[in-house]
């Protein structure tokens, strides 16, 4: 069992995070776990965007090209990556920010306005982790009960404050 | 009785410098001050690329043969990984001012706890009298034969003035070796120099004004009559940092 | 054992680094290496090492000469232009027979070239790549894990055989992170009390390190006592991994990311029927020479799958004595073959493999 799962928005959204949460939980299950982000100045204000591979054996390419789940947090990577994702993939997609839906028909799409959410719910900042909470619920690669032991493996005690937000956010998108 | 001996700190190697070049002076007084901090032992030293390449065969503590213009950057790995160790580079006008101006402005920046020996003898004298960045205006030479002509090549770098700015250097003088007198200020400043490192005070160099008969094309007396009269004025002996001094007067 | 941790490759190398017993870094910034720097800024102070950001790659190659002089494991680590910076000093190491190691993060080139994944330096890390006749240990790590176990190995070897030895990276694999276990062998100590430059204690005759021997019949004697040592290296040092080779017919050579897409390739590749495996050099100096030439007798074809212009694929040519045909699967300037890519070449090499 293998999952290729890309997120990808732009800069400052969160993404590479979102993406090393998502890792942590497969350190925490054993799994084989690759994390790969998009590096240089696109990071900066660009577009970015993450690669996670989750599998049960050795992992090859670290590089997603076709993911068999997507999260997208702006209409560039709909754009974009829509048309790689595999036939029956997952893709998130935070329509807050997106006003189109997803054009296939071989996919499954789920709509979620996650930056309203997270402004609405004065989470500012953590759109990501609402679509994290709401992908892991849509497609139970990741147990509830893992959030917060990976939230802790990924932000260091000292910033308690940003574990249970980031927690609360994860939740939220969970049971949207 | 023996009056006068050779220092410890030198090999009974035979030196290979031009009859009436002064390296052979600078290399004894380094030898000396060694001998009598009693630091051989514990000193390592850097040899340049030019004329004094074949240092490291010279003195008897452990030495290392850097690349051209490099010593900064060597003494500063060395010192950084063994802070224990004496470590001097010691270097001439083309390795210091012209390929190695990098080193020698930042391992100064960063104060760098080492003592910098820079022989200033206008030329570059290895590879057979070129002009170096030290070249007098006007001075002939293989690369400048028509003489210096600062219109087209500029104007010589004064390393003791350039590294005056430099807020990290504790201690820069500049020394002649063309007479008794400057002879024995030029111990005083290489002895300072090394004492300065030794009580941790950081970055010291000291420039010594050297001749090159061979390549300046005068007999060695001339020679140090040239530098007297042509070098001394454009390059003025004397303290042009000393930071030890300043915190004492404070 | 201990418990996995998700590092990123540049952080992972770093601390391997450390736990060789490296104590002294000097580095200067390019990208993609830099996380290697901002690493041991934060570590070496802690643990009473030295981290010095030097003013440019030359002046930080010679921070490690004089170190490695000095008799200290030490190292700098960069990204392509700034390896060519560094190359005088790799090849004054190499001449005054210093351990240190050198990371090389590749980045597409040539001149300023790019930020992403290159192996177009392949040629000026196996072949020399400074003046003089000399060699590096390459090593090519292909995950995370072996970011930590090349490094200390890379320490290890340039110690036992009084050499620069070079981790030779991609963008990929420095920016990645996967689990990795820090658990590493202990370190072994070599005596470079016999040469390492420490100070005398007036104990002792003064030790000199030094590359410049004036006399030609001398330095011949040198370079032929290197190249003895060269040799011995070259018969016991060689490492590479295999994958599905048993009754492979199509054999792709391939090290560090190329070789984690060829894994992909391979395996659909296989669901399709064809006997495809790998060879993939974790040294890439010394060449696995004799797996390769041991393999020519048994497969038909072999592609050089390189993010480079066909530089490894003279190596396997030579390994293998061009008794089989080797294909070319490649993408430069920073982009790396897809899985299509390499299918495509293995649908390539399984129609023509066979003639020669």
């Amino acid at each position: 069992m293998t999952n290729q799962i890309l997120l990808s928005g732009f800069g400052g959204q969160g993404i590479l995070f979102a993406g090393k949460f998502l890792a942590y939980d497969g350190l925490i299950e054993e799994r084989e776990v690759s994390w790969l982000p998009s590096y240089g100045p696109e990071m900066r204000g660009g577009t970015c965007n993450c690669s996670v591979i989750f599998s049960d054996k050795k992992i090859g390419s670290p590089i997603v090209s076709n993911p068999d789940i997507l999260i997208a947090m702006n209409l560039p990577s709909l754009d974009k990556f829509e048309s790689a994702a595999v036939p029956g993939a997952k893709i998130f997609v935070d329509s807050s920010l997106i006003d189109r839906k997803v054009g296939r028909d071989d996919v499954e799409a789920y709509y979620i306005p996650a930056t309203r959410i997270a402004s609405d719910e004065n989470l500012s900042g953590l759109a990501n982790m609402i679509m994290i909470g709401h992908m892991i619920k849509k497609t139970g690669i990741m147990t509830f009960e893992n959030v917060e032991r990976a939230m802790k493996k990924l932000v260091p005690a000292k910033k308690q404050n940003l574990i249970e937000l980031n927690i609360k956010a994860v939740e939220l998108g969970y049971n949207y | 009785m023996i009056v006068f001996e050779k220092p410890k700190s030198l090999t009974d190697a035979q030196l290979h410098y031009c009859p009436g070049c002064t390296h052979g002076i600078i290399h004894r007084l380094v030898a000396e001050v060694i001998d009598e901090l009693g630091i051989e032992g514990k000193t390592i030293g850097i040899a340049p690329v030019g004329c004094s390449v074949f240092a490291y065969n010279y003195f008897t503590c452990d030495m290392i043969e850097a690349a051209h213009g490099r010593a900064p950057a060597v003494a500063t790995g060395v010192k950084r990984s063994n802070p224990d160790n004496i470590v001097f580079t010691y270097q001439g006008d083309g390795d210091l001012a012209a390929i190695g101006t990098a080193e020698t402005v930042h391992s100064a920046a960063r104060g760098e706890n080492i003592t910098i020996i820079f022989v200033n003898n206008a030329i570059y004298g290895m590879t057979g009298g070129q002009m170096a960045p030290t070249t007098l205006p006007g001075q002939v030479t293989q690369t400048s034969p028509y003489g210096r002509d600062p219109k087209a090549v500029g104007l010589p770098v004064k390393v003791c003035e350039l590294l005056q700015n430099v807020d990290g250097a504790t201690y820069l003088e500049r020394v002649a070796v063309n007479n008794v007198k400057n002879v024995k200020n030029a111990k005083k400043a290489i002895k300072k120099a090394f004492m300065n490192q030794i009580e941790g005070k950081g970055f010291s160099l000291v420039e010594v004004l050297s001749t090159c008969p061979t390549n300046w094309g005068l007999k060695p007396d001339k020679a140090l009559e040239w530098l007297e009269e042509k070098m001394i004025p454009y390059y003025p002996l004397g303290v042009y940092k000393d930071k030890t001094a300043e915190k004492e007067g404070e | 054992m201990a418990e996995k941790v998700l590092m990123k490759g540049n952080e992972a190398l770093a601390e391997a680094a450390i736990m060789a017993g490296c104590r002294h870094y000097f580095g200067y910034p390019i990208t993609p290496q830099t996380e290697v720097a901002a690493y041991m800024a934060k570590r070496m102070p802690l643990i009473g090492g030295t981290f010095l950001q030097a003013e440019s790659e030359i002046a930080a190659i010679n921070m490690v000469y004089g170190a490695a002089a000095a008799g200290k494991r030490a190292m700098t680590s960069s990204s392509s232009p700034g390896i060519s910076l560094k190359s005088e000093g790799i090849s004054y190491l190499a001449g005054c027979d210093l351990p240190a190691l050198i990371v090389n993060v590749q980045r597409g080139g040539p001149g300023l070239g790019g930020i992403q994944p290159s192996q177009s330096d392949y040629f000026q890390a196996t072949k020399g790549g400074g003046h003089g006749d000399f060699h590096l240990i390459v090593l090519a790590p292909a995950s995370v894990q072996e970011m930590v176990n090349l490094t200390f190995k890379g320490f290890d070897l340039a110690d036992k055989y009084r050499m620069p030895a070079m981790l030779l990276s991609d963008g990929t694999m420095g920016q990645m992170m996967e689990p990795v276990s820090l658990d590493v062998d202990e370190i072994k100590q070599y005596d470079k009390s016999s040469w390492a430059c420490t100070g005398t204690k007036c104990e002792r005759e003064h030790h000199i390190i030094n590359s410049l021997i004036i006399d030609p019949d001398e330095l011949e004697k040198y370079n032929f006592e290197r190249f003895e040592r060269y040799a011995k290296i070259e018969a016991e040092e060689a490492m590479h991994d295999e994958y599905r080779m048993e009754d492979a017919e199509i054999c792709i050579v391939a090290y560090g990311v190329a070789a984690r897409v060829s894994q992909n390739a391979i395996d659909k590749a296989r669901e399709q029927g064809i006997k495809v495996g790998m060879i993939r050099p974790i040294t890439l100096w010394p060449f696995p020479k004799a797996a390769l030439n041991a393999a020519a007798d048994k497969v038909k074809t072999f592609i050089s799958v390189e993010l480079s212009m066909g530089q490894m694929i003279e190596d396997i040519e030579l390994a293998t004595r061009c008794k089989k045909p080797v294909l070319l699967c490649n993408r430069v300037g920073g982009m790396i073959p897809t899985t299509e890519d390499i299918l495509n070449s293995i649908a390539k090499a399984n129609s023509v493999g066979g003639d020669k």
